[in-house]
């Protein structure tokens, strides 16, 4: 789960970090009345989208009166954010977060996931603050340093003091930086954070270490443990389609193709996605009705793949283990009649009970096409969809 | 011979007394030699009491103590799951299958950080898997036994259904399998790749090998870099690795099953296998048949 950069503060902020004073705002009256309260000469107007991302698109701007204060607001509430995390499309902006200017002397990074290889917390930081890290990752690796956080010590004073003046951060600011790196560790162990960044982390120009930045992602698995922070979901900032399949306990995907697909699991979701674009067409989303598939869920997995206006064609493929074929089959047709199907739709089968699966698909008098392996499956509704 | 489970294991179920346990322990208790392996479960509140004529253990130590149990599978509630692994590791079990979808990670760092302070010799194959099985010996876990075929033949992937499906591909062929081993789509989990290769190329009954993948991590680019070191020509290995089409940043179903950071692409690890001598194919119906052309 994500969350936006003013909550990410909220949170950081909890835990020890010192960040900007600022303000969420929803309407330029607000951001103009939250500039008056923080005082100061100059403010910074932030897009709060959960895209990366935001100033190059021109959803950052730094305002220095209280009318440019106005006009950066109203520029930027209700305007389609483009980033290169965003798609082409853009993403609304429905939130502002208005702040005091900043004294930015040096620009650092810091960043926090979870390493599969060592299987513990890694510490990511570089003098190379705000750009883009992948950049940095890609072309000066030396200047990354990284730190495995043992689970049991957490982050010790020596680590972060090391990696503080690896970064480049002076002798008289190193304390500061160290209760930056505990705090935001901190804060990413007991959120349940699967990934914390503050870029930039900024040295002001009389010794503080301030986070100018905050993007944390969750565990959607612990979120049972954090009312609070599943109080800070942004529905706005998700795909309608994927809330709507959480809801039936189905995990979806959009994509950008014509092809939607109905799968049992997620590996054999994704090969059959691939498969269908080794045979020339693109899915339209990725759909994994998981173990348990009744009649209502694969009729609700129908509805959610047609509401999407690109789709030609939908293709079910089924390896049925402990659910059984004849139980999807069923569920198939039960789906397509009451969405009344007008596009083609090729299923595939295999597994337990694959024989009656596929007579109650033949007997139910509906023009749905069996295929017998996974290639084939795709070939027929790739062709199906392009009129051959 | 087979790797990690045969007849003689002994299985202990703990969760033997929610839904999804006592559905899959009588599943399995009927699969092949499963009336003599499986010999015990576990619930502290239920101790004393029986399942499917299955005696019910206070812990995983009482059961070991009483039974003699030697692996155990896991169908705890997420919330609990990495206790109850931890609780089969104290009880120094060879082996724990962790069935259970959706453990937090945080719970899975602190409990593989425990294993390895201990000193631990337990074997962990997931969370998240669907299991392990040992055609017409022994099957543990939520796999659909019938599929399978006894053979020599060693399957390994990080996925359920895919793994059913290479089986199935197989078996069509008159392919069977020595072991099929799931090691789950979780990012912090037991076994990997590459430890599951090992054990199927020491294995005397098994001839080759097809390892299945996914986006995210690098699991299958140090199972294939291993190989090429160690074991090249000694048997041949396919692979397929899922999500040629999956866009970065966005998760596919597994929590492990992401494209972050510009890594852990289906591109790149089908190019490092390539490059190891792991034949692979980009199609997924095609994965039996070209097993069966190294042969």
């Amino acid at each position: 789960m994500k969350i936006h950069e003013y909550q990410g503060k909220e949170i950081l902020r909890k835990f020890g970090v010192a960040t900007p004073r600022g303000k969420a705002c929803f309407s330029v009256d607000e951001a103009v009345k939250a500039a008056g309260e923080l005082g100061g000469k100059v403010w910074v107007v932030k897009a709060q989208i959960h895209a990366g991302g935001r100033g190059k698109g021109g959803g950052v701007k730094v305002a220095k009166s209280m009318d440019e204060v106005r006009q950066y607001a109203g520029q930027i509430l209700g305007m389609q954010l483009k980033t290169h995390q965003t798609g082409p499309e853009g993403q609304k902006v429905r939130r502002l977060l208005i702040e005091e200017g900043a004294d930015i002397k040096k620009e650092l990074y810091v960043g926090m996931v979870v390493d599969r290889v060592t299987q513990k917390v890694c510490l990511m930081a570089s003098s190379e603050g705000g750009m883009d890290i992948e950049e940095v990752a890609a072309h000066t690796p030396e200047k990354i340093h990284k730190v495995f956080v043992d689970p049991a010590a957490g982050l010790k004073d020596a680590e972060a003091d090391d990696v503080a003046r690896k970064i480049g951060v002076p002798e008289a600011s190193v304390p500061q930086a160290r209760s930056v790196l505990q705090g935001l560790y901190k804060a990413f162990w007991e959120t349940d954070a699967s990934l914390a960044e503050i870029n930039p982390l900024i040295l002001t120009g009389d010794g503080k270490v301030i986070a100018l930045d905050a993007k944390m992602n969750f565990d959607s698995n612990a979120l049972f443990r954090h009312e609070d922070i599943v109080a800070m979901r942004d529905l706005d900032e998700e795909d309608p389609a994927e809330i709507e399949a959480s809801k039936y306990d189905l995990s979806y995907i959009s994509l950008d193709g014509n092809i939607g697909c109905l799968v049992n699991g997620a590996g054999l979701a994704m090969a059959t996605m691939d498969t269908i674009k080794l045979f020339g067409a693109e899915p339209a989303n990725f759909l994994d009705v998981g173990g348990g598939a009744t009649t209502e869920k694969v009729t609700e997995a129908f509805k959610l793949m047609l509401g999407n206006p690109k789709v030609k064609g939908i293709l079910v493929n089924i390896f049925g283990g402990i659910m059984r074929c004849d139980t999807i089959a069923t569920g198939v047709v039960a789906a397509a009649k009451e969405v009344h199907l007008s596009v083609p739709l090729v299923v595939r089968m295999r597994g337990t009970n694959e024989d009656i699966g596929k007579q109650i698909l033949k007997d139910s008098g509906l023009p749905i096409i069996s295929a017998s392996d996974m290639a084939d499956a795709a070939q027929k509704i790739v062709a199906a969809v392009s009129g051959k | 011979m087979s790797i990690l489970i045969n007849k003689n294991t002994r299985v202990v179920t703990q969760g033997i007394t929610g839904k999804t346990g006592q559905f899959h322990t009588k599943m399995s208790k009927e699969y092949a030699n499963g009336a003599n392996c499986y010999v015990a479960g576990v619930n502290p509140k239920k101790a004393g009491e029986s399942y499917e004529g299955i005696p019910i253990f206070a812990s995983v130590k009482e059961a070991k103590k009483q039974t003699g149990v030697n692996t155990s599978v896991i169908y705890v509630p997420p919330p609990f799951a990495a206790a109850a692994i931890w609780e089969a590791v104290e009880a120094e079990l060879d082996l724990v299958i962790c069935i259970t979808e959706g453990i937090p990670v945080r719970d899975m760092v602190e409990v593989k950080d425990k294993m390895r302070k201990a000193g631990s010799k337990t074997i962990l194959c997931g969370p998240n898997c669907p299991g392990i099985i040992t055609p017409d010996e022994i099957k543990i876990g939520i796999m659909p036994g019938h599929i399978h075929m006894k053979g020599r033949i060693g399957v390994v992937s990080r996925s359920g259904t895919l793994t059913y499906e290479a089986v199935g591909q197989l078996s069509d062929l008159g392919l069977g399998q020595s072991t099929a081993v799931g090691i789950g789509g979780d990012p912090v989990n037991g076994l990997k790749h590459k430890d599951v290769l090992e054990l199927f190329m020491n294995d005397p009954d098994t001839d080759a090998v097809i390892m299945i993948g996914e986006i995210g991590g690098s699991d299958e680019e140090a199972a294939a870099q291993w190989y090429a070191s160690e074991c090249k020509n000694k048997k041949p290995v396919v692979g397929f690795i899922a999500g040629v089409t999956a866009p970065p940043g966005k998760r596919m179903g597994h929590a492990g099953a992401i494209i972050s950071g510009g890594k852990g692409t289906a591109q790149e690890k089908l190019a490092v296998m390539e490059a190891c001598g792991i034949r692979t194919t980009k199609n997924p119906a095609e994965m039996g048949r070209l097993l069966k052309s190294v042969l």
